[in-house]
């Protein structure tokens, strides 16, 4: 990862770029509304599935086509690559509490953040609980290791 | 005992599965997967939004874990693109959304809910634009069980508060 003061210029006026992209999309698409989220899970419009599945499908053809013929990006300078985390029992009991939370709220993030955006303030409540979770997640494994005093592979 | 009311919700099931069409859907992902894309093209980066969390974290948190050199390399960068998703969506709102909305999703659910996002995406590694668009994306294994189990839970979840009679 380049420091701060070898960044190009251009990385934060991209990242702006792509992150209203993302943002107008998630708008566009309903899921920064919970209660259209909360349609999908309890399968009265499986509209999500085209979302998740058309953004899939575009990154996807990016993903492969930079892998395979291009070699650095431009302003970082680091080789493209996927986004592979190492698989264990973490990825499947996080699953598990993200999933339960998930069909509690309708809420996950990212259209956490959009439905900021469209003016929904309520939603600062689940923010300011992802959080606190998050908080109380990196707390409890910090005291964890101090514990224990075995070092946890990093993720 | 929740066999009988899963069964009437079934039976409910719109004729349609797409009762709202299936365009808003299929541009909202298009256009959510150029904005990983143009990030991913012009830095390689794979941009998941809830490793934010964490990275923030770090500005008031000594705790080790939040302090890591990945997070304070990216912590700056994490910030502008989740203004700019909010920012983002305003910009929706005022053109072609028809002004401002909000939930009427309890208040104990979002905070509850957002309690157990939080603790989840980050023990999980990721939420679903990390596992569910940049590593389905990658046909990532590890993303691909991700996905499949927080699916599982939500929609369980989500049947069973509303034979339960939670609503909105």
């Amino acid at each position: 990862m380049s420091t701060n003061d070898s960044r190009n210029p251009l990385f934060m006026p991209l990242i702006v770029l792509g992150g209203a992209l993302f943002g107008f999309g998630l708008a566009y698409s309903g899921m920064a509304k919970p209660e259209i989220v909360l349609d999908f899970l309890q399968l009265q419009d499986w509209g999500l599935v085209f979302v998740m599945g058309g953004a899939a499908a575009v990154t996807g053809t990016v993903i492969t086509v930079a892998t395979r013929y291009l070699s650095r990006a431009p302003l970082t300078g680091e080789r493209y690559g996927k986004r592979e985390k190492t698989f264990d029992r973490s990825v499947l009991l996080g699953g598990v509490i993200f999933g339960v939370g998930w069909g509690i709220s309708g809420l996950c993030p990212g259209s956490a953040y959009a439905s900021l955006g469209i003016g929904n303030f309520p939603i600062l409540i689940g923010i300011a609980g992802m959080f606190l979770g998050a908080y109380a997640q990196g707390y409890w494994r910090s005291y964890r290791e101090n514990t224990t005093g075995t070092a946890t592979p990093s993720d | 005992m929740i066999g009988p009311e899963l069964l009437t919700i079934l039976g409910q099931l719109p004729t349609g599965l797409f009762p709202r069409g299936i365009s808003q859907y299929a541009v909202g992902g298009v256009l959510i997967g150029l904005g990983v894309s143009t990030i991913y093209l012009g830095t390689a980066i794979t941009p998941g939004a809830s490793t934010f969390f964490e990275s923030t974290l770090s500005y008031f948190s000594e705790i080790p874990r939040f302090n890591r050199a990945k997070y304070l390399a990216t912590r700056d960068w994490r910030i502008v693109f989740t203004l700019s998703m909010v920012a983002g969506a305003s910009i929706y709102a005022l053109t072609l959304g028809g002004g401002g909305w909000t939930t009427d999703v309890g208040a104990w659910r979002l905070l509850a809910g957002g309690v157990l996002v939080g603790i989840g995406t980050r023990l999980g590694k990721g939420c679903t634009s990390g596992h569910g668009i940049n590593g389905i994306a990658s046909l990532s294994g590890t993303s691909l069980a991700n996905v499949a189990t927080f699916m599982l839970a939500a929609i369980g979840v989500a049947l069973s508060m509303q034979a339960l009679g939670v609503s909105p």
